[in-house]
C-alpha cells in the first residue's frame, strides 16, 4: 500500500480536477444544448441550418480532434485565451470549451427527441391562445420535454464525465501540475510498473464513484418529475 | 410532433421578421467566419504552400493513406471483435443460469462505466508485465472491443427483449431447447431489428479510434503532427483529417439509414426496428449510446 501513502493525495487532487472539468462542462453543455435545440426547431430557416450543420459536424468529429482544434486552432492560431499568464488555467477552460461544445450536440439531439414526446395538443393549445414561438417553447414545450428526457440526459452527462479523460490531449493540470485522472493514471503506471492492476482498479473505482450518483439521481428525478398524462 | 407545430405559418409580418432574423444570423455567421479567416490569414494559414502538399500523390502515399490504414485497420478489427463480444455477453446476460447471467452483467456494466481511454492505457501498460510485446495497436483495438462490445451487448439484449413473448414461447412449445430458441428464433430477429443501432455504434467506434492518438498509435490524427513536421501546416492538415473523419462517418451513417429503411420495408423481424438515434435505444444502452466517447 505504498502507492496509497505516496500518491493518494495526488490521485484525489486529479479526481478533483476531473470533477471540476465535468461540472463546468456539464453546465455549459446543457445551456448550449438548449440553445442548439432551439435553433433546430426555430421558425428561422438560417438558424435551423446552422444548428443542423453544427450538430452534424461535431457529432462526426472525434472529441480528440475537437480538443486538438481548441488548443492548436483556437488558442495558438486565433489567440483565444482564458488566461494570458497562467497556462494551466487557460488549458483547463479550453478543455471545458471543447467538452461543452462537443457534448452540447448530444444534449441538443436528446432534447429534440424529448420535444417529440410532447403531445401535439400542447403546442396547438399554446398557439391557440396566441403564444409566440419563444413563449410556446419556454413555457409549454421545453419544460415538458426536459422532464421526459432526464434519463437520456443523464446518460449524456455520464458519457461526458468519462470523456473528461480525453482532456489529456491538451494537458490539463492543477496549479501544482497534477494531471487530470487519465494523465495521472498514465504517469503512475509509468512509474510503478509492478502495480498496474491496482492503479487501474483505483481509477476505475474513482470514475464509478463520479458517475454512479448521476445515474441514481436521474433515476429518482425522472420519477419525481415525470409528466403525468 | 414536428417542429412546425411550435409556431403558426408566418403571415406577412412574420415573414418579414424571419427575414430580418435570417439576415442578422447570416451577418453574425459572416462576422465569425471573417474573424477566423483573417486571423488564419495573418498567421499565414491560407498560404498556398501549406495546402498544395494535399494535391500531390506523395503526401497521400506517405502520410494520409498510412494514417487512414491505421485508423481503418483498428476500426475493422475492433468492430469485428466488438460485435463478437456483444453477442457473447448479450446471450450470456440473457442466460437462464444465474452463474452465467450475473458475471456477464458485471462484465458489461463494468466496461461501460470506465472511460475507454483508461482501458486502452491499462491494456497498453499491462502487456509487458504479462510477458507480451507491447503493441499499441492491440491496446487500442482491445479497448475498443471491451467498451463498444459491452454497449453492443446491451443493444442486442434490448433487441431480444423487445421481441413479442410469443416468439420464444412458440419455440419452446415446438420442443426447442433454450439455446436453440435463442440461436434460431430470437437472435436473428433481434439483430435485424437492431442493425441500424448496431451500425450507429460502429460510428462511435470509428470516432474512438482517434483515442489512439493519445497513445501515439499511428492513425489519422498522428499524421497531422507528421504533416506539420514536413510542411509546417498544422491547421490545414487538421482540417483535411477532420473532413476525412466526417466523410467516413457519413458513409457509415448512410449505410445505417439504408439498412433501417430496408428492414422496415422487408421486415423479417417481429420486433420494433431500432433507429440509429432512437431515444429508447439510448435509454436501453444507458451510458453508452450518446457519443460514447471521442
Amino acid at each position: 500500500m505504498d502507492l496509497i501513502s505516496e500518491s493518494g493525495s495526488a490521485i484525489l487532487t486529479s479526481f478533483g480536477l476531473t470533477l471540476r472539468l465535468a461540472f463546468f462542462s456539464g453546465i455549459f453543455s446543457l445551456l448550449l444544448g438548449v440553445v442548439l435545440a432551439t435553433f433546430r426547431v426555430s421558425p428561422v430557416p438560417v438558424l435551423r441550418w446552422v444548428g443542423a450543420a453544427v450538430v452534424y459536424t461535431l457529432r462526426n468529429t472525434p472529441l480528440t480532434l475537437v480538443m486538438f482544434f481548441t488548443l492548436f486552432g483556437l488558442s495558438y492560431q486565433l489567440g483565444v485565451s482564458f488566461d494570458k499568464e497562467l497556462l494551466y488555467r487557460n488549458n483547463f477552460w479550453l478543455a471545458v470549451l471543447a467538452l461543452s461544445v462537443y457534448t452540447s450536440t448530444f444534449v441538443c439531439e436528446v432534447l429534440r427527441s424529448g420535444i417529440n414526446t410532447v403531445p401535439l395538443g400542447q403546442a396547438e393549445a399554446a398557439r391557440a391562445i396566441g403564444l409566440t414561438f419563444t413563449q410556446n417553447l419556454r413555457l409549454i414545450v421545453l419544460p415538458q420535454a426536459l422532464r421526459s428526457v432526464i434519463n437520456p440526459l443523464a446518460s449524456v452527462l455520464i458519457a461526458m464525465t468519462k470523456n473528461t479523460t480525453v482532456a489529456v490531449t491538451i494537458g490539463v493540470t492543477t496549479a501544482t501540475f497534477v494531471n487530470e485522472a487519465s494523465g495521472q493514471m498514465k504517469a503512475l503506471m509509468e512509474r510503478n510498473s509492478d502495480q498496474i492492476l491496482l492503479i487501474f482498479i483505483i481509477f476505475a473505482a474513482g470514475f464509478m464513484i463520479l458517475t454512479l450518483p448521476i445515474g441514481f439521481i436521474a433515476g429518482w428525478a425522472s420519477k419525481r418529475f415525470a409528466v403525468i398524462r | 410532433m414536428s417542429a412546425s407545430v411550435l409556431y403558426d405559418a408566418p403571415g406577412p409580418r412574420g415573414k418579414a421578421l424571419n427575414l430580418v432574423y435570417s439576415a442578422v444570423a447570416l451577418a453574425a455567421l459572416a462576422w465569425v467566419a471573417w474573424i477566423v479567416y483573417s486571423k488564419f490569414d495573418s498567421t499565414g494559414q491560407w498560404e498556398a504552400d501549406k495546402w498544395t502538399p494535399f494535391l500531390e500523390s506523395q503526401t497521400w502515399e506517405n502520410f494520409l493513406i498510412p494514417g487512414l490504414i491505421g485508423t481503418l485497420s483498428a476500426f475493422a478489427v475492433g468492430a469485428v471483435l466488438a460485435v463478437a463480444f456483444g453477442f457473447v455477453f448479450a446471450v450470456g446476460r440473457l442466460s437462464q443460469s444465474r452463474f452465467i447471467s450475473v458475471p456477464s452483467a458485471v462484465v458489461v456494466e463494468f466496461f461501460r462505466a470506465i472511460p475507454m481511454l483508461l482501458l486502452m492505457m491499462f491494456i497498453y501498460f499491462m502487456q509487458q508485465p504479462l510477458g507480451l510485446d507491447t503493441s499499441v495497436f492491440w491496446a487500442v483495438v482491445l479497448g475498443l472491443m471491451l467498451y463498444n462490445g459491452s454497449v453492443l451487448a446491451e443493444v442486442i439484449r434490448a433487441g431480444v427483449n423487445a421481441l413479442p413473448k410469443g416468439q420464444s414461447e412458440a419455440g419452446v412449445a415446438i420442443g426447442l431447447s433454450p439455446g436453440q430458441v435463442m440461436r434460431t428464433i430470437l437472435l436473428p430477429q433481434a439483430v435485424r431489428a437492431m442493425l441500424p443501432a448496431i451500425i450507429a455504434q460502429l460510428v462511435v467506434l470509428l470516432k474512438d479510434t482517434a483515442l489512439g492518438y493519445i497513445l501515439a498509435y499511428s492513425e489519422l490524427l498522428n499524421q497531422i503532427n507528421k504533416l506539420d513536421g514536413n510542411f509546417d501546416n498544422l491547421i490545414p492538415a487538421a482540417l483535411v483529417v477532420a473532413l476525412i473523419y466526417i466523410a467516413l462517418n457519413t458513409i457509415l451513417g448512410l449505410v445505417a439509414n439504408f439498412v433501417e429503411a430496408r428492414t422496415r420495408r422487408v421486415g423479417h423481424t417481429a420486433g420494433p426496428v431500432g433507429h440509429a438515434e432512437d431515444p429508447n435505444v439510448q435509454t436501453a444502452t444507458a451510458a453508452g449510446m450518446p457519443g460514447g466517447n471521442a
